[in-house]
């Protein structure tokens, strides 16, 4: 097989080696998930620019940063999850539950709906509300860890269950925001670099990113997390420990849920149990837009940042050209169908 | 005869699945520098003798010893930490993650000094060149990037990669569930090359396989598995191809007396 079979392999290399440039597209979105919404969102600003000049206004940018606080400070928790091929439905129930607790502790024993534990310092009731928060992701962690059940209907049910767990706690009564501390209330605050008005919680919520992604990308937690999500029984005969992994997920996605929380009492400026109802789904919207993929495995924190950009830009800018609500989501929608088909178009690359 | 320690040997094991029977007092011993082939017809329960040495599976009842130890295995990982290391039929490699993560899962290796134990940051650029050297140490110089995803890999580096996992951590023993399986004729043979480097490195081995040319070829000395325990041990010397089969399928049977055989040069 040696004289003759040589130039018959040279021939087959040459021929799979002639790849066409969609092939390198397709390899290149597949080595850099990111690069997909980064392009989609450079694109929609260079776009909505030139439809209403206003659009890049510093006014309007800032206020962009803080219309996208919420859900992408929420949607660092969804990506860790849906990192673990898994999906949290719970994450809105657990922040108004963080924050309903915060709120109530903190107020008076006048303004507070649960008066024997009201009153409490500021600081107790942050940390207590974000302890709650990661409580609640660990009670979500045991059931899927320790009952093998899918996270769809962990969260689904616990969705149901924190939301009742809330109004029974501490009724349906918003707390305003004049009755609340101003700590409580801090990360809705904004200082100004140049013409651009800063939120803290903005700040928080980049701190928040720079970390995961370290994280996901230099820890062996991080790889792990892949690992889990990729392929959970070759993770588990290399020897992860995959059920500790997906429990501590679940856990430190409480407590990102919990910082959002807080986050979101300065940016609304009360507490109320009905804050952000579609909350859930505006963060997978924004996970999914951002490249990760939702059979777990593959996705950056990054791409879920650009995700949450994006989507705020699309229904900012859509909303200055005047077009009306209508538009706005279904642009959203459509987004949601190409990011996920294209998803499935790079998941097919082979050398 | 026998004074030579096994390095790795299981007695009485049991394992069943349900109703369903893998292990029925099945024993095995594996001696210092040899390789012994593990053959035996589809379901005979050759993946799950191998899985409760690798800590994949825990016996129902019966004793494992590695290195004249008694032990417990409840994780691939205490396998792994006792220096048994697997490659397993399905590979167990993530395609997601890169050559080097997948060389190093589950034992990453941290930056030294502080930033390594407070920011917990991996050496990935030490993994990656070590990963490298693992691999052309196999002679496998076909893999051009490090940080190439596994998926991105044909069939044949993939299994390189699983290869050389277990070949760079064993430190007992190195178990290859059918290594060849999915490979062509000139990987086939790297990794016969690869058993043969391995034994000649004093490395004992385990190879279970389905191709009788290249057991012969390889082995020192054959277990022969069926209905979940071992109906003989051959060697290529003692025996031929066609005995092994006829053992296989039950067609022939040997005498409970005269199943083991010990270490090769020992007996005679
Ligand atoms: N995880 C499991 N759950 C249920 N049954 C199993 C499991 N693993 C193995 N079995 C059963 O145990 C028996 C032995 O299987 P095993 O995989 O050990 O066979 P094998 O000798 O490796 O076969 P092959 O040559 O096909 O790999 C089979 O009947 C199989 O169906
Ligand atoms: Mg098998």
């Amino acid at each position: 097989m040696s004289d003759s079979a040589a130039p018959q392999h040279d021939l087959a290399e040459e021929f799979s080696s002639r790849t066409s440039p969609m092939q390198k597209i397709q390899s290149t979105l597949h080595r850099y998930p990111y690069l997909s919404p980064l392009i989609v969102l450079i694109a929609a600003m260079i776009i909505f620019t030139l439809l209403n000049e206003r659009f890049l206004l510093p006014n309007n940018l800032s206020l962009m940063t803080q219309q996208t606080v919420i859900v992408g400070t929420l949607a660092i928790a969804q990506t860790l999850v849906i990192l673990t091929a898994g999906i949290d439905l719970s994450i809105g129930a657990i922040m108004v539950l963080g924050q309903m607790v915060m709120a109530n502790l903190a107020v008076s024993a006048g303004a507070s709906n649960v008066l024997p534990i009201a009153g409490q310092s500021p600081v107790v009731a942050i940390i207590l509300g974000i302890l709650v928060a990661m409580l609640a992701g660990a009670v979500n962690g045991f059931l899927i860890v320790k009952l093998s059940l899918p996270p769809f209907i962990v969260t689904l049910g616990t969705l149901s269950i924190f939301t009742a767990l809330t109004l029974i706690l501490f009724k349906a009564r918003t707390i305003q925001g004049p009755e609340i501390p101003d700590l409580l209330k801090v990360m809705g605050n904004a200082f100004s670099i140049g013409p651009f008005q800063i939120m803290y919680g903005v700040i928080v919520m980049l701190v928040l990113y720079a970390i995961f992604a370290y994280i996901l990308r230099s820890t062996a937690w991080g790889t792990h997390i892949y690992a889990v999500g990729d392929d959970p029984q070759a993770a588990e005969l290399s020897g992860i420990n995959t059920k500790r992994v997906l429990f501590s997920v679940y856990v430190v996605s409480g407590l990102i849920i919990g910082i959002a929380a807080w986050i979101t009492i300065g940016r609304v400026g009360s507490a109320s149990p009905n804050v952000a109802p579609n909350i859930n789904l505006d963060t997978i919207t924004a996970v999914v837009i951002g490249g990760t993929s939702l059979f777990g495995g593959r996705g950056t924190m990054i791409g879920t940042l650009l995700g949450a950009l994006i989507v705020t830009v699309v229904e900012n800018g859509l909303a200055l050209a005047g077009l009306d609500q209508a538009y706005r989501v279904l642009a959203i929608g459509v987004l949601v169908i190409a990011a996920v088909a294209l998803d499935q178009w790079i998941r097919r690359v082979k050398s | 005869m026998t004074d030579v320690q096994p390095v790795l040997s299981g007695h009485n094991l049991v394992k069943t699945f349900g109703k369903v029977v893998g292990l029925n007092g099945a024993n095995l011993e594996l001696y210092p520098g040899e390789v012994l082939a593990v053959i035996g017809d589809n379901g005979a329960g050759k993946s799950t003798l191998i899985k409760c040495f690798s800590g994949a599976h825990i016996p129902d009842s019966g004793e494992m010893f590695v290195g004249g130890e008694s032990v417990t295995f409840k994780s691939t990982q205490e396998a792994r930490q006792h220096g048994v290391e697997t490659v397993f039929q399905t590979l167990a490699v993530s395609p997601a993650l890169d050559i080097a993560s997948n060389l190093y899962l589950g034992r990453e290796v941290r930056k030294p000094g502080f930033v390594g134990k407070v920011f917990r940051t991996l050496d990935k650029k030490g993994m990656r060149a070590a990963s490298k050297q693992h691999l052309s140490d196999l002679g496998i110089g076909t893999v051009q990037n490090i940080t190439q995803a596994v998926e991105t890999l044909s069939g044949g580096q993939r299994q390189a990669v699983a290869v050389a996992r277990a070949a760079a951590f064993g430190s007992q023993v190195i178990i290859l569930d059918e290594p060849t399986a999915a490979l062509g004729v000139r990987e086939s043979a790297r990794v016969l090359q690869l058993v043969k480097d391995l034994r000649d490195r004093g490395m004992p081995v385990i190879l279970i396989s389905h191709n009788m040319p290249q057991v012969f070829e390889v082995a020192d000395r054959i277990h022969v598995q069926r209905l979940g325990r071992r109906a003989a041990v051959i060697t290529p010397q003692t025996h031929t191809m066609n005995d092994a089969v006829a053992i296989m399928t039950g067609a022939l049977t040997v005498d409970e007396a005269d199943q083991t055989l010990g270490p090769v040069g020992a007996a005679a």
